[in-house]
């Protein structure tokens, strides 16, 4: 039924390597879809709730993607291997560029892997679904079935017991599904699919025990402010299609402006089209629903609230994968936001500006959170932030790479979290209150905690420094030194949160249900349901127990005992008998000691500053720069676009170079074979930048990829970046010492004291107001004045004109009959009086005079037709 | 045109069929016997549907934008209208859909019987109505399709004034005399369409589809203008087009479920496909003058509906105002006059038809249970009914244009449409109107998973906690949920989930959803070439001088 059309993949002399996982790299999200509907209908069966299943399936998935991601850089190297061999002297905007052996370096466009089937048809153009294999969606292909692994297994001992324990890990599957989808769309409609696909599951999660309003609500707001978003995804997509069609119909037959190659050779091609107001408003647009998603400032409210989902769900879709898809689309198109914002001349983007308040509003508000997950929800808006800083100012590469290592630690993070919550403060998240000196009784989480914290903080050598600084590091090369310092402070901000919590959580003196003791309150967030406006007034109590000492809430270890409240909350279950902190069980720890282990190491997959300065290594060790980052050089269009009407490009192109002159058959050869250029980093006598991106390609050929440049990390750069940290932690750890250890009087109080204080921490603590404002104002007033005000209308001018016609029709029909009918005319059948007559009758009884009646509204119409007629035909 | 008149009985088969099955079900029954009636219209029905089935299996999908099946006879010869049928890719989906509608609401009210009792007519009505569906889809003639149109207005009358709600007359009233008052004005127009047409082909007269696609388009552009309005009135009212539409609220509202459920998915789609096989093509230049209107009523529609969406206390009033929003979507696709809009709008009828179809099936079995729609009174119905409220959740995800599921091949290529309209019309005005028609997307979101929250989340409200089979336990034996019942509530009946009968009507529905969303080129591969004929019909129209 489905007829296979797997693309003509052009080869030629390249020859470059394939292998059955990248072709079939679809498989990798087919497979947990099916895992999918097994739960879903046999789950309730299977012995251990159709968890097998989902973990079945992401085993498979992860082999599938590992398979791929095995082939990706055998076909990349591939491409280096024999690239050279093929070209005599390669050309690129009208010059020749010497081979490797002659000193040039030769490094030919890796075409991705493109398995395509006919999914919908409209005005004749044909759209697919399938698998794109390139560098970026192999990487995070790999990266999802990997950490969705992970965390369904932390998954089976963490939620064991839970009421809907099969629902939970069919929409854990489906979510991954949704993801793998996504990540491996060729076009933007299939791109779409997962996303909202992810966007169901994420409601589903959050709302995963929708018995409390708070977590219905919370998975609401989700659902409803990414929605708000996605309205840029339609419109973009829109825009972007239509305005791409027509270069794409001539230049690239056979595919269309939701294709994400054509779009990304369209956005560089230095047509008008993709210069004018258009390419701007649909990558507004585009980016618009990114901040939705990936949590961006002003739309980032959502996601601290998402953690009212079980934590394997924080971790998984809210932290490490799911929230990346906005910053995945933009590395995805990322021509269009290069040319729509005029990256390569340093313009101050859209996205940049986005991003860099996103850093540092997020990392204040992690400030006063007493929630451990919220501390870390708004550590990831924050760390969002830098991926969209990064890409807003071209760093293309450390922006992906940081999803990379991010994934890792910050799934490490909530997976902690969770091994905190499950198995050392009895279910709560509240650090103040049920945390504190958990380092004794948890030596694994605590380790793995650190780990992954100094991984976060951007520690050398864990894996944050190499991707976090290698974002700050080149927002200033790009020329963006102001975002620079935003991003430095960024990181300032990032060491004192996570100290903070640090402290609060593994220091000082256990309190509540990390000494032992448990209370019914213990939610913290279940009576937070409405957005309350907190006051001046409210501040003392807040601050109160931040210090508070066991023995002072001794009076709630009087509910301890019956405290088996069964609402579910999180890791609920039954055979909990052990009260006191103790370490989690291995089901809990593996996964996060594996996370700890690559929060370590991932950076090392592309450690830029080990060449440059260190000088340690050599540059193949920047793997992610050689195997994910698109290749910026011109190709062919026939290579890439089929063989049709090859032969006009094909004159065109001798036309148009005098090199041409050089190999006269070569023209030939080069549509078989593809452009291979220069290095990424283009730069030409008289400094000016050249390649991709930056002068339009030349006649038929077109880019994929602008040429981005890479920044050359110095000492100077390095030890800054590592000195802020070092005071980051210093200023955090003494103020905590100082502050929640020894209640130092000079501080506590403070905000009491000094109205400045008052007013900053009050602003923050109320979100900026932000929640206030979307959901007192706008949401209640289009929910309720709004739609009260439209149904009024409704009921009382249209409707109530409708029932004014049909009762002034009636009354006229009475008169008419008693008056004219019955007096005038007595009883002689007078046509258009039946006609009102007969109607009101209708009107006064339904029961009687069906027939007559509609045969006289017939009678009436061909009456006035008859009237209308003459009319037009006078014409 | 050429046409394909091999099997061309299949059509006129599969149209009078359930007249006969109404026939037989009228004079042969007894009134006191209520089993047979049943089993004869479920037989006829699906009898009716395996001709469908048959008519799927011959239709030349490669051919797709031609008439098949066509039958030309003399019919009323004195004022040149013949029985001309045939079936193309646009009406082929909507002739198939009206034939399962009609045979799983028959299967449903086997155990769901309306109050008001009598089978006998319920089902001759149901096969009457069916009768008039499909003939509205085949006729290729003006009287004949405007016959059939009519024909379906009197068992739908009498299903609401009978067998309907508390204010079943006014409402069964209302939507009688809406529609008619919009179909006077339509039958002018026809007449008028066929006189002028009449003229510009030299004084060849005919009702005939192809005759008026040929010679309407020759009509002045003024007077073309004057004849859409006629059309617009007639097919705006059946659609219904804000502000023509305050008839369906009180209509779905006040309907027996089953009713609601013809209503949405087959009847609303007689007035959208009105416009695409009737007035776009046959009056090119009146669409063109009109096309602007239709997209701001369309998108004032979008919005308007969900707003009233989002003020409804009641269910399944909700859901009626949600067919505003939605048919605003198509009509927004029928309004650009491309092929992408119109093949999104067709595509949307149908989605609309088995996604809101669903949703009146799942408020009529909740009303069924808990004997209100009250949204405030529901609650929890995740923990008393867990099967009807995941069927809820997945119709309503369908509802909001979940990709995946059918609703979003209605709704998204629609919005992307209006980005490019047709070359006559204006690309500001419609750029403008895309981006409200997203704005829709949210609004429809907040509409029904608010909805979903107060339904289907939280516990049960006191009213009717404990009352459910799910919560009794479903081991205990009937005989202690009776007895506790019996204890506790008094003369409640105890609330179950999804039943027998209810899956078998439902299941093909789920299942139609989920295919259609996940490989919609199933139907976009019999509508796109249909549609690409058709609009180029339309831009040839447009073009004359």
């Amino acid at each position: 039924m489905l007829a296979a059309e797997v693309s003509n993949e052009v080869q030629g002399a390249l020859e470059l390597t394939s292998g059955f996982f990248l072709e079939n790299l679809w498989l990798a999200a087919l497979i947990p879809a099916i895992g999918f509907a097994l739960i879903l209908f046999f789950g309730k069966k299977m012995p251990n709730g159709g968890s097998e299943f989902g973990l079945a399936s992401m085993a498979a998935s992860l082999v599938v993607t590992s398979g791929a991601a095995w082939q990706w850089l055998a076909r990349v190297d591939s491409g280096k291997e024999k690239g050279e061999e093929a070209f005599g002297l390669l050309q690129t905007f009208g010059r020749s560029v010497p081979r490797a052996a002659e000193g040039g370096e030769v490094k030919p466009y890796i075409e991705p892997v493109i398995t395509e089937w006919v999914w919908w048809q409209n005005s004749g153009l044909e759209f697919g679904i399938g698998s794109f294999a390139d560098g970026l969606s192999v990487l995070l292909l790999w990266l999802v079935a990997f950490i969705s692994l992970l965390v369904q297994i932390f998954s089976l001992d963490y939620v064991r017991g839970d009421r809907r324990y099969t629902q939970f890990f069919a929409a854990l599957t489906l979510f991954s599904s949704g993801m793998l989808v996504m990540v491996m769309a060729g076009n933007m409609v299939q791109l779409i699919l997962g996303w909202e696909i992810m966007g169901l599951c994420s409601f589903m999660l959050i709302g995963h025990w929708w018995e409390d309003k708070y977590n219905s609500h919370s998975a609401l707001k989700a659902f409803f402010t990414v929605r708000v978003g996605d309205i840029g995804l339609l419109v973009g997509t829109a825009v972007i299609y239509f305005a791409s069609a027509d270069w794409i119909a001539e230049n690239l037959p056979g595919q269309s402006g939701f294709d994400i190659t054509a779009i990304q050779a369209w956005a560089l091609s230095g047509d008008s089209s993709a210069s004018g107001a258009a390419i701007i408003v649909g990558a507004s647009a585009l980016f618009i629903a990114c901040i939705g998603k990936s949590g961006q400032f002003p739309l980032h409210t959502w996601l601290p609230d998402a953690m009212a989902g079980p934590t394997p769900v924080s971790s998984l879709l809210h932290s490490s994968t799911m929230v990346v898809a906005g910053v995945f689309l933009v590395s995805r198109i990322y021509p269009v936001f290069w040319e729509a914002f005029n990256i390569a001349n340093g313009g101050l983007s859209f996205i940049a500006v986005i991003g860099a308040i996103t850093i540092v509003a997020a990392a204040l508000l992690a400030f006063v959170q007493d929630d451990i997950k919220k501390v870390l929800a708004y550590s990831t808006v924050s760390q969002l932030g830098y991926m969209m800083l990064g890409l807003g100012t071209g760093a293309w590469l450390p922006a992906v790479f940081h999803v990379f290592t991010h994934a890792f630690f910050k799934c490490c993070l909530f997976l902690c979290a969770g091994s905190i919550s499950h198995s050392g403060s009895h279910h709560s998240f509240d650090m103040k209150k049920d945390m504190g000196g958990l380092r004794k009784h948890m030596p694994v989480t605590f380790g793995a905690w650190i780990v992954s914290s100094l991984a976060l903080t951007g520690m050398i050598p864990f894996a944050g420094f190499w991707s976090k600084d290698e974002i700050v590091d080149n927002v200033g090369n790009n020329g963006y030194t102001f975002l620079m310092w935003v991003g430095l402070f960024g990181a300032l901000l990032t060491a004192m949160y996570m100290t903070r919590a640090t402290y609060l959580t593994f220091f000082g003196e256990p309190r509540g249900a990390a000494a032992g003791i448990h209370h019914d309150d213990d939610h913290g967030f279940a009576t937070e349901f409405h957005e309350t406006i907190l006051h001046a007034e409210d501040i003392d109590r807040e601050l109160v127990t931040a210090g508070a000492p066991a023995k002072s809430l001794s009076a709630a270890a009087a509910h301890s005992e019956d405290h088996h409240d069964d609402d579910g909350h999180d890791d609920h279950h039954g055979d909990h008998g052990d009260h006191g902190p103790h370490e989690s069980g291995k089901l809990i720890t593996v996964p996060i000691v594996i996370l700890a282990f690559l929060a370590l190491t991932s950076g090392f997959a592309n450690p830029t500053p080990l060449v440059h300065p260190f000088g340690v290594a050599g540059e193949s060790v920047e793997r992610i720069k050689t195997y994910v980052e698109p290749r910026a050089v011109p190709v062919d269009i026939e290579v890439v676009g089929g063989v049709s009407h090859a032969d006009d490009h094909g004159d065109d192109h001798g036309d148009d170079h005098s090199e041409e002159a050089l190999a006269p058959a070569s023209v030939d050869q080069l549509s078989l074979v593809g452009n291979g250029v220069l290095a990424a980093d283009a730069e030409g006598e008289d400094g000016k930048k050249e390649g991709c991106g930056f002068t339009t390609p030349a006649e038929g050929s077109v880019c994929f990829f602008p040429a981005v440049s890479h920044a050359v990390p110095t000492y100077g750069k390095i030890a800054l970046a590592l000195i802020i940290v070092l005071v980051g932690y210093a200023l955090a750890g003494a103020f905590c010492v100082a502050y929640y250890g020894r209640k130092d009087e000079r501080l506590v109080g403070l905000t009491e004291r000094n109205a400045v204080a008052r007013g900053g921490y009050l602003f923050l603590k109320n979100k900026y107001y932000l929640d206030i404002l979307y959901e007192r104002f706008i949401v209640r007033f289009v929910a309720h004045p709004l739609s009260k005000a439209a149904y009024w209308v409704n009921q009382n001018v249209l409707d109530g004109t409708v029932n004014k016609v049909g009762e002034t029709s009636k009354n006229t029909g009475t008169w008419i009959y008693n008056n004219i009918d019955q007096k005038v005319v007595d009883g002689a059948v007078n046509g258009s009086g039946t006609v009102a007559s007969e109607t009101g009758h209708g009107l006064q009884s339904t029961q009687s005079g069906k027939v007559n009646q509609y045969g006289a509204l017939i009678f009436g119409a061909a009456a006035v037709g008859a009237i209308v007629l003459v009319i037009l035909n006078v014409n | 045109m050429n046409n394909l008149t091999d099997s061309n009985w299949v059509l006129s088969l599969g149209t009078f069929l359930p007249l006969l099955g109404a026939v037989v079900i009228m004079f042969f029954t007894s009134k006191d016997d209520d089993q047979t009636p049943k089993v004869i219209g479920i037989v006829t029905a699906a009898a009716t549907l395996a001709v469908g089935v048959y008519t799927l299996i011959q239709f030349d999908y490669d051919q797709a934008d031609r008439l098949q099946f066509f039958v030309d006879a003399e019919w009323i010869e004195v004022i040149s209208s013949g029985y001309t049928i045939g079936l193309d890719g646009i009406s082929l989906p909507l002739y198939f859909l009206s034939m399962v509608v009609t045979l799983l609401v028959m299967i449903y009210t086997w155990d769901n019987m309306p109050d008001a009792g009598n089978p006998k007519a319920f089902y001759s009505l149901m096969l009457i109505l069916q009768t008039g569906m499909a003939g509205s889809f085949i006729a290729q003639d003006l009287i004949l399709f405007f016959v059939f149109f009519e024909v379906v207005l009197l068992p739908m009358y009498f299903m609401i004034g009978v067998w309907g709600g508390e204010q079943r007359k006014y409402a069964s009233l209302k939507f009688f005399l809406y529609t008619m008052f919009g179909s006077a004005f339509m039958l002018v127009a026809f007449l008028a369409l066929f006189f002028q047409a009449g003229d510009a082909a030299g004084g060849v007269e005919s009702f005939g589809f192809a005759h008026l696609y040929e010679f309407g388009a020759l009509i002045d552009r003024d007077v073309q203008v004057w004849i859409f309005a006629g059309m617009f009135l007639g097919f705006a009212v059946k659609v219904p087009m804000f502000p023509f539409h305050t008839w369906l609220p009180d209509a779905h509202t006040q309907a027996p479920t089953q009713g609601s459920v013809i209503l949405a998915a087959i009847l609303l789609k007689l007035g959208t496909y009105g416009f695409v096989r009737i007035a776009l093509p046959m009056l090119p230049k009146g669409a063109e003058a009109w096309a602007p209107v239709i997209g701001i009523l369309a998108v004032i529609g979008i919005i308007y509906g969900a707003l009233g969406c989002l003020a409804q206390t009641d269910m399944k009033r909700l859901i009626a105002f949600s067919s505003v929003a939605h048919m605003g979507y198509v009509m927004l696709g029928i309004s650009t006059l491309t092929e992408f809009g119109i093949n999104a709008a067709l595509y949307g009828m149908v989605a609309h038809g088995l996604i809101t179809g669903m949703l009146f099936f799942v408020a009529g079995s909740v009303k069924h249970r808990y004997h209100t729609l009250e949204i405030k009174r529901l609650s929890g119905m995740l923990l008393q009914m867990p099967k009807m409220g995941w069927i809820l959740g997945f119709a309503a995800m369908a509802s909001l244009g979940l990709p995946g599921l059918a609703g979003f091949w209605g709704e998204f290529p629609a919005i992307l449409s209006a980005y490019n309209p047709n070359e006559a019309l204006s690309e500001e005005l419609f750029r403008v109107l895309m981006v409200v028609a997203a704005v829709g997307t949210v609004l429809a979101a907040a509409y029904l998973l608010w909805l979903y929250q107060r339904t289907a989340f939280g516990e049960p409200g006191d009213e009717f906690k404990g009352q459910s089979e799910v919560e009794q336990g479903k081991h205990e034996g009937l005989a202690h949920s009776l007895s506790s019942a019996a204890n506790d509530h008094g003369d409640h009946e105890v609330i179950k989930d999804v039943q027998r009968t209810e899956w078998i009507a439902w299941t093909p529905f789920l299942i139609a959803i989920v295919v259609f969303g996940v490989y919609p080129q199933l139907m976009f591969q019999v509508l796109d070439p249909a549609v690409t004929a058709l609009v180029e019909t339309i831009n040839a129209g447009i073009k004359l001088p």
